[in-house]
């Protein structure tokens, strides 16, 4: 790598906002992780509900979901919701689209945060109730005291894995328009090819310091959390 | 109710009870729905001469089997060169050598935290760059490139963890009855790495098969691509995504459920845990 090399590569972040490119990822996480995760929440409680007709739901929204190309359900969300059937999230064209990406990522992952929570459950062995019981807790008691404190502590790992992988995934949000990292690095590429390579290390890496950390936290916070059985 | 740890099995008063919440569970879902097509029908989405066209073969001939003939293509490629990327990887992590067990897990590491959909512009815009390969053979290159390298990241994952989770005593035999360390990795560990990881292979094609779709940002004529041409022809691409989206649903499903009954069977064939799903980076206490 000569001087040339690096100072062309350098003179791309005067003419490119990359950390603002990345900021726009990290808006999409937290927007459609704490949207999600209550989503995941409510389709978990019904699936380890006792009734019926909700497990059923629960199972169907899950199984359709996650069975869903994520790609689909974002040109799904710009295309069908907002070019075919009209609506609007925000009468701001920028911000519509990214609501949109939003919308497509929480329905998205909402289904793997409740897997996430329900495997949680399933750590959780059938003797732990039956003791619960055995010292006269009914069930609100039981589920507060015995269950859920130990099922949390079994899916922090699996939030933890959802949580990367839609940090990832919000890079499909170029499928939506959205100006984010993988459309920037797209329009840098096109515009200086021949420092290509240098180009997609600086986004790979981007996206390596945003998920390591949270892969690193979760895998010690869950074995600090880990229940001895 | 007795898989659940949360519930006791009910008796006649619970079950008069959940009687009545199930109707009102029911009637609540049924609204939702109800309410949806409802929207559909004020738009006029559920007139026939949106839907019609996917009961004529014309669509099918034209869109949306040649579709799926190119999303399974570059998803059956992508598994074969994924499987001998995690293979070599995989075996990198377990060497003898620290030198190669610390490049490969630092791949492997790697790729396994870059998105896809990265990797699959890198690959599109450096290849053209490079004149290797047949412009028109471009995006499929770029598409199984980019699941090769992430996918096949997670299978050399997956034999590592696999290899790990086997029992002492499988190596400690192997090496008693005089086979060498990498013998012992090669015809005793491995193999039943493999075995345990059956499951968690038939999950992953799910994965690879979902993937494959980002291939059109990148303007690979897969399946979603296909829904997208086609309903803009017709006006219906809402009703082309939703078929579309049918489909993957109907072919991931049969595989996932395939992994379901693999983690069943492959049981008594390895000494290790059969394990569903891929780890990730995050890893819960007890794995290896």
């Amino acid at each position: 790598m000569d001087d040339g090399y690096l100072q062309q590569y350098v003179s791309l972040f005067e003419e490119f906002d990359v950390i603002g490119a990345f900021w726009v990822n990290i808006q999409l996480t937290v927007y459609a992780g704490i949207l999600g995760l209550v989503l995941g929440t409510v389709l978990a409680t019904m699936r380890i509900s006792p009734v019926p007709s909700l497990r059923w739901a629960g199972s169907a929204y899950v199984t359709v979901f996650r069975n869903t190309p994520l790609t689909i359900i974002m040109v799904f969300c710009v295309l069908g919701l907002w070019g075919q059937l009209g609506w609007t999230l925000s009468p701001d064209f920028t911000t519509n689209f990214f609501r949109f990406a939003v919308v497509a990522l929480t329905v998205y992952h909402a289904a793997f945060f409740c897997e996430a929570l329900r495997s949680g459950v399933n750590t959780v062995p059938i003797g732990q109730a039956e003791a619960a019981r055995a010292i006269g807790l009914s069930f609100l008691p039981a589920a507060r005291l015995v269950i859920l404190p130990q099922a949390f502590r079994g899916s922090v790992a699996p939030l933890g894995n959802v949580l990367i992988a839609l940090i990832k995934n919000s890079t499909v949000a170029a499928a939506a328009g959205v100006a984010e990292a993988a459309g920037l690095m797209k329009t840098m590429i096109e515009f200086r090819p021949d420092v290509i390579l240098a180009i997609f290390l600086t986004f790979a890496f981007g996206f390596v310091v945003l998920v390591v950390p949270v892969g690193m936290a979760t895998t010690a916070l869950s074995r600090r959390l880990a229940v001895v059985r | 109710m007795t898989d659940s740890p949360l519930f006791d099995t009910p008796g006649p008063r619970a079950r008069r009870r959940m009687l009545w919440m199930n109707i009102v569970g029911a009637l609540v879902v049924a609204g939702i729905g109800f309410l949806v097509l409802r929207a559909f029908a004020a738009k006029g989405q559920l007139d026939a001469d949106l839907w019609n066209p996917f009961v004529g073969s014309r669509a099918w001939e034209n869109f949306l089997l040649p579709g799926l003939k190119d999303t399974l293509k570059a998803a059956g490629i992508s598994i074969v060169t994924a499987s001998i990327f995690g293979i070599v990887f995989g075996i990198g992590r377990l060497s003898r050598s620290s030198l190669v067990r610390r490049v490969s897990g630092a791949i492997v590491e790697f790729f396994r935290a870059v998105p896809v959909l990265l990797m699959m512009i890198f690959f599109y815009l450096g290849i053209a760059r490079l004149h290797v390969v047949e412009p028109a053979d471009l995006p499929l290159v770029a598409v199984v490139l980019g699941l090769t390298f992430y996918n096949g990241s997670v299978f050399a994952e997956l034999i590592r963890s696999g290899v790990h989770s086997l029992p002492r005593g499988q190596r400690e035999a192997a090496l008693a009855v005089g086979l060498r360390p990498t013998q012992s990795l090669r015809l005793i560990e491995v193999p039943q790495a493999l075995i345990a990881m059956l499951p968690a292979i038939a999950s992953q094609l799910v994965v690879i098969l979902k993937d494959t779709a980002l291939g059109s940002i990148i303007t690979y004529p897969d399946l979603l691509d296909a829904a997208r041409r086609l309903g803009s022809g017709d006006g219906n691409i809402l009703q082309a995504l939703m078929i579309a989206a049918g489909m993957f649903i109907v072919i991931n499903y049969a595989l996932t459920r395939l992994a379901g009954r693999l983690a069943r069977r492959v049981g008594g064939r390895t000494a290790g845990r059969p394990r569903a799903e891929a780890p990730g980076l995050a890893v819960g206490p007890g794995a290896t």
